[in-house]
């Protein structure tokens, strides 16, 4: 008998299996100006810097004519010479048309529709989508974790806005795929925010998130309950951000120097948007900034211009902006029916809550202090790697942030008409588990697979959701092939089941929606008989279990008896075993486990015999025309 | 029906349930286990279901869900020490044979 030891609930162990290797996941804060890496080492959230020893990584990839490119800090600063192929804020384009694009925004680069009505950036090496630039930045992102974490990721979770529409999540996931990422789940930015700062070990109640990014604003309200964080409100602007605030400060600059704004070159774009945004940041933390602009390549009366920015003009300039950015807050409240005396913790994500003024601000509105510890740079990467962490199977189910749950296991028959459950109820998704199964004759070639739903013992009570067959296993003797069997529930509840056999690879997969046409009442109706019948289920359990692992043996005996009968065995003698196997038989037919049980025993004792006749002469066979040296030195060399 | 415990199991349930800092109970359950029968679950309890029964053995408190308890009925645990290794041995009159190393069992 195994010793067994406590576990954590839904944690028991399988019998035989072993604990995996950790597995290497990591988060992904695919932001508008910035991205970010991160990754649980030792049970800590940490970043991972690039070989700059920064962890932020400028959402900026430049195309240079001769096909190569430049990601990062280099490509960042490239756009002020090389403006027109060097990609900023793409995130801006993720998924939409160029119907729905916001022109007003300013870009360096020139964008073109393409037939189907998306927006392409052409660029010196050719035109691209907004997904491939996407998709450059996550492979560097992809490469740094690797190389820091010393393997290949299993997974990965990207943060999203929480309003991000169904194309623009698309647009994420086929960025991560073109970038060979598998992702885990699409996490919404304040959720990842709120696991950053450990709100789902507090007490339950409302959080409000407020992000004030690069170049988004939203405004969420989450409330924690049970272990769920739910998003009950959300609002925000998808074009309000830092880059906002150094728009103004050009807009000022360009005043003050007397440029003639309407018609900026492009260079000299990129150059004020450069020295803005180092004012901005240096105003978080003195009081006025000197600005220097080179005009030397403009057809401009003086080769410079030289000014102050006091924090007070910087503070008024963008007052409006963050009025904007207190409406929605106002706005998104009484969407969620509560006040701000309601609300248990501010946090500030994005790297524009580090203005002073947006704190202060922010702070008046909710009437209590925002949480700022954490970078607010780097909390939602921190979050989405706690969450991968946690996804990918490095932590117990336990401390998974409970999203959604399957209202009723999922599994799949099993000879004798058994369910073997794969996904139990209640499992929160995505879930992914799998078993390996094998073949039940000599030589099968094919496997049907019965998908089914509920939690009664028998097939037969349960709903069966799909079917499918796997070919091509290679004959083999029963019990012999591994079949792998995969079941996995992705966020939207979908169900995706594969089987791959092990040693050829041959593969066969099938996707269901196990929720589709299933009423509330009716998984109320399933679960009550599952506890109702339980005693029924147990016994026609046992008896199918009885008559499956009975019919394997008069199969295993049978096949032995043709091959090996007529040479091991007196006549007598397979009188003997053959009359045991009619009489097994005739118990099968029946309804009474313990006959089976009986009938069963007799033939295996009765057979006995004949199987240590039919080892000793494979060994024999096997042995014959070898001397003992040989098999001394085959030792020896192993 | 009834689920009982050894005084030895009682005293490290009581340890492990102390040293972990929370959970009600301690759940022993049943589970299918792929190839062959069934594996026991042994885990420490944080929620309490209604299709629950309780049991409470040297004031430990046990849950077992109701259909497991078809399985395990009459169970004693025991906590026991063979050689190096110890841990948690299930006694149940239901087990009709079980695999080799004892992990997986069939009634």
């Amino acid at each position: 008998m195994a010793l067994l030891q406590i576990s954590e609930p839904g944690q028991s162990p399988d019998p035989h299996s072993h604990t995996p290797s950790r597995k290497l996941a990591a988060g992904i804060d695919l932001g508008t100006t910035h991205s970010l890496v991160a990754h649980v080492a030792d049970g800590k959230p940490v970043l991972t810097a690039g070989e700059d020893g920064a962890p932020l990584l400028p959402s900026a990839v430049q195309y240079c004519a001769d096909g190569t490119l430049t990601v990062g800090h280099q490509a960042q600063q490239n756009a002020i010479s090389d403006p027109a192929n060097t990609i900023t804020s793409v995130k801006r384009l993720m998924g939409k048309s160029m119907a729905d694009v916001d022109h007003s925004v300013h870009v360096t680069y020139q964008l073109i529709t393409a037939e189907s009505g998306m927006p392409l950036i052409r660029t010196c090496s050719g035109d691209v989508t907004p997904v491939e630039v996407s998709a450059e930045i996550l492979k560097t992102l992809k490469r740094r974790s690797e190389a820091a974490q010393g393997g290949e990721l299993q997974g990965v979770v990207i943060t999203v806005p929480a309003y991000f529409d169904d194309a623009q999540r698309q647009a994420t996931k086929d960025a991560a795929r073109l970038a060979g990422l598998n992702v885990l789940r699409l996490l919404n930015e304040p959720t990842a925010a709120a696991v950053a700062y450990g709100l789902e070990k507090g007490s339950e109640g409302i959080h409000a998130i407020y992000d004030l990014g690069g170049g988004t604003f939203d405004i969420s309200i989450l409330r924690f309950s049970r272990g769920i964080f739910e998003v009950i409100a959300t609002a925000g602007d998808t074009a309000l951000g830092g880059d906002d605030f150094d728009r103004l400060i050009v807009d000022w600059i360009s005043t003050q120097a007397g440029l003639a704004i309407a018609t900026p070159s492009a260079a000299l774009t990129a150059q004020l948007l450069s020295k803005a945004r180092a004012a901005k940041e240096a105003l978080s933390n003195q009081d006025a900034v000197t600005i220097t602009i080179d005009l030397s390549n403009e057809k401009s009366d003086s080769t410079s211009w030289q000014g102050t920015l006091q924090r007070q003009t910087f503070d008024a300039l963008i007052a409006p902006l963050i009025q904007r950015t207190l409406r929605a807050c106002r706005r998104t409240l009484r969407d969620a029916a509560i006040t701000t005396a309601d609300v248990l913790e501010v946090v500030m994500v994005g790297g524009s809550t580090r203005v002073p003024r947006v704190r202060q601000m922010v702070g008046e509105f909710f009437a209590k202090q925002p949480m700022v510890d954490i970078n607010p740079d780097q909390v939602v990467a921190i979050g989405a790697a706690i969450q991968a962490d946690t996804l990918v199977g490095n932590k117990p189910d336990a401390e998974i942030l409970l999203l959604d749950v399957t209202p009723l296991s999922l599994g799949l028959e099993t000879m004798g008409g058994l369910v073997e459950r794969l996904i139990p109820r209640n499992s929160t998704i995505p879930a992914s588990r799998a078993q390996e199964f094998t073949t039940f004759k000599d030589g099968q070639t094919a496997m049907a697979i019965h998908v089914v739903q509920g939690e009664r013992d028998l097939v037969d009570d349960c709903r069966s959701l799909a079917r499918f067959e796997l070919h091509n296993i290679p004959p083999m003797v029963a019990g012999a092939a591994k079949i792998r069997v995969t079941f996995q529930v992705d966020a939207d509840g979908l169900l995706h089941v594969s089987a791959q056999e092990q040693t050829t690879g041959a593969y066969s997969a099938i996707d269901v929606k196990p929720s589709y046409g299933l009423a509330e009442a009716e998984i109320e109706t399933m679960l009550r008989d599952s506890i109702t019948y339980a005693e029924e289920d147990m016994e026609s359990r046992r008896l199918k279990e009885r008559q499956v692992d009975a019919q394997r043996l008069i199969e295993a005996i049978e096949a032995a008896l043709d091959s090996d009968g007529d040479a091991l065995l007196a006549p007598n003698e397979r009188v003997v075993i053959e009359s045991a196997i009619a009489a097994l038989k005739q118990a099968i037919s029946g309804d009474s486990h313990h006959a089976i049980k009986i009938a069963t025993d007799t033939l295996e004792h009765d057979s006995a015999d004949f199987a240590a006749r039919r080892m000793d002469a494979s060994i024999k066979k096997a042995m014959a025309g070898h001397t003992i040296d040989e098999f001394s030195n085959d030792s020896a060399a192993r | 029906m009834a689920i009982t415990l050894t005084a030895a199991a009682a005293q490290h349930i009581k340890k492990s349930l102390a040293q972990r800092g929370k959970g009600k109970a301690l759940r022993l359950g049943v589970k299918t286990s792929g190839c062959s029968g069934m594996a026991y679950v042994l885990e420490f309890a944080d929620e309490i279901d209604a299709t629950d029964q309780l049991f409470t053995d040297h004031d430990v408190s046990i849950v077992v869900d109701s259909k497991s308890l078809l399985y395990l009925d009459g169970t004693e645990l025991d906590y026991v020490k063979q050689g190096l290794n110890e841990g948690f041995e299930f006694r149940n009159p239901n087990v009709k044979d079980s695999c080799g190393c004892g992990e997986s069992f069939n009634v």
